[in-house]
């Protein structure tokens, strides 16, 4: 006998019943944390032309910012993203919350990273840094001088964010804030990436503990990559 | 040896509960934890105390009957049950925590026990095979590669016991679906209807208020069978695999 299709159309489209189970909604977290990664990353690779010098820096912020409407695109794009990897983390938790009440009185937490224990943390503090660093930066209301540094470049005014970026970690508070910022980034990636490979099913036990090992290290790579900034503007390295 | 235990008492399942505090002594260093706690039970009942009600059956390691967190550990120090864990494990005059497993999908009924029948509910949804396997057939007659078999194999060493959720700081019990999921969806008989068991399968974890993996792997570390965490990227690779396939109408 065939039996009949299991799919019967009178419940929710099995669309939804993936995204809101437990499964789909750790997906779209992962797939989320994936353009969140390659989001910094690719950032990171811009800061890198401070070292090649005042110009390089300027060329690419000034074409960052001649994208125009395209520019506008992508900062939805990334706060949708944001968004819904925060939403998503959000709902996982409160039922994770509503799934264990009771806690142990004597607690061990046999197994699990300290990275992994504090996602949630470590989430928040990041989100309160980008903002913090998009004030600083981006709207540039922190220090307000920032709006009015200028350069030529090309024979055109531009603004001059290799001032602007010398400037700002010349302060050794705001510099502080950064590196300790980006270490809660590291912190957060550290469990992060990796765990995406897991939540995707993108491993195998042979795999997985290499996995782990490289995406830590990626991790950390990112942060020494983002931190050699300020301190190289601290020390005088670029100035 | 001697051991002062902090043991969980509740009376039922709406009552309060607290830990009580009693001494064990005179106990073999090759007493197993559960004959350490029959020799304190025969001790309270002649001081006419109430026995502490705990879960265990076979105490071989097999049933994944006995279910206790020992110091916030789930089947307490090392791989294994509570029945294989012995006291030579512990420190002379050690202070040892006895809670029952704690997940809200396992309610306490008693003591130490609780309830796991939400395990069995999930493995009616979905965890078997729904046709005659028959008697067994030929050797080499159904090819199946040894890396498949031995991943099947090591999945299907699962007993059930509880441990993984009762240790996951979410009350997630996604090693234990995922380990019948990967045990009956690797091999032939259960492979036809591995789409319709998956599905099942998580939403049934997810209707009895399991919580959701965060990839702590405290599960992996508590797992008496050794199950590894990489069977959840199984079961999540082939839970997103049968969604697009339902949603599309071609799930087998």
């Amino acid at each position: 006998m065939i039996s009949a299709p299991s799919q019967s159309r009178s419940g929710p489209h099995p669309i939804f019943l993936w995204l809101f189970s437990s499964i789909g909604k750790k997906t779209v977290v992962a797939l989320s944390g994936i353009v969140l990664v390659l989001f910094v990353t690719g950032h990171l690779l811009g800061n890198f032309t401070i070292y090649l010098g005042k110009d390089w820096l300027n060329w690419y912020a000034e074409h960052l910012q001649s994208l125009g409407p395209m520019l506008w695109v992508i900062r939805l794009f990334m706060l949708a993203t944001v968004g819904a990897h925060i939403f998503f983390t959000m709902l996982l938790w409160k039922e994770n919350q509503a799934a264990r009440p009771k806690k142990y009185i004597a607690s061990d937490p046999v197994g699990t990273s300290v990275f992994a224990r504090t996602m949630r943390l470590s989430g928040l503090i990041v989100l309160g840094f980008i903002l913090f660093h998009l004030a600083h930066f981006t709207v540039r209301i922190v220090d307000p001088a920032f709006q009015h540094m200028d350069t030529m470049l090309d024979g055109h005014e531009v603004h001059d964010c290799y001032r602007m970026v010398v400037t700002g970690f010349s302060n050794v508070p705001v510099s502080i804030l950064y590196i300790v910022g980006l270490f809660l980034l590291m912190m957060h990636l550290s469990h992060g990436i990796g765990s995406l490979f897991q939540t995707l099913g993108l491993t195998n036990r042979r795999i997985h503990p290499l996995i782990e090992t490289v995406t830590r290290a990626y991790a950390w790579l990112l942060y020494i990559g983002y931190i050699s900034i300020p301190i190289s503007v601290l020390t005088g390295i670029v100035k | 040896m001697k051991f002062y235990l902090e043991v969980w008492r509740q009376k039922g399942p709406d009552g309060a509960g607290k830990l009580e505090h009693y001494e064990a002594n005179d106990i073999p260093a090759e007493a197993s934890f559960l004959e350490m706690l029959d020799i304190v039970n025969e001790d309270l009942t002649k001081k006419g105390i109430e026995p502490i009600q705990f879960d265990s059956d076979c105490r071989e390691g097999i049933c994944g009957n006995c279910s206790l967190t020992i110091n916030g550990v789930p089947h307490g120090p090392g791989r294994g049950t509570t029945c294989q864990l012995y006291m030579r494990k512990f420190r002379d005059g050690q202070i040892i925590t006895i809670e029952p497993f704690r997940a809200d999908s396992f309610p306490v009924e008693r003591d130490l026990v609780v309830n796991r029948e939400a395990y069995d509910r999930i493995m009616q949804a979905g965890g078997f095979i729904s046709e005659r396997a028959g008697s067994a057939p030929d050797a080499n007659s159904v090819p199946i590669p040894k890396v498949v078999a031995d991943q099947a194999m090591d999945a299907a060493a699962c007993i059930g016991c509880g441990a993984c959720a009762a240790a996951c700081p979410n009350g997630s019990a996604m090693l234990f679906v995922s380990a019948k999921v990967t045990h009956l969806g690797l091999l032939p008989q259960g492979k036809p209807e591995n789409d319709r068991r998956v599905l099942k399968m998580v939403r049934q974890a997810d209707k009895e208020g399991f919580g959701n993996c965060s990839n702590y792997y405290a599960c992996e570390a508590v797992c008496p069978a050794g199950i590894p965490a990489s069977v959840i990227a199984h079961l999540n690779r082939n839970f997103s695999f049968a969604s697009i396939k339902e949603s599309i109408g071609i799930t087998v």
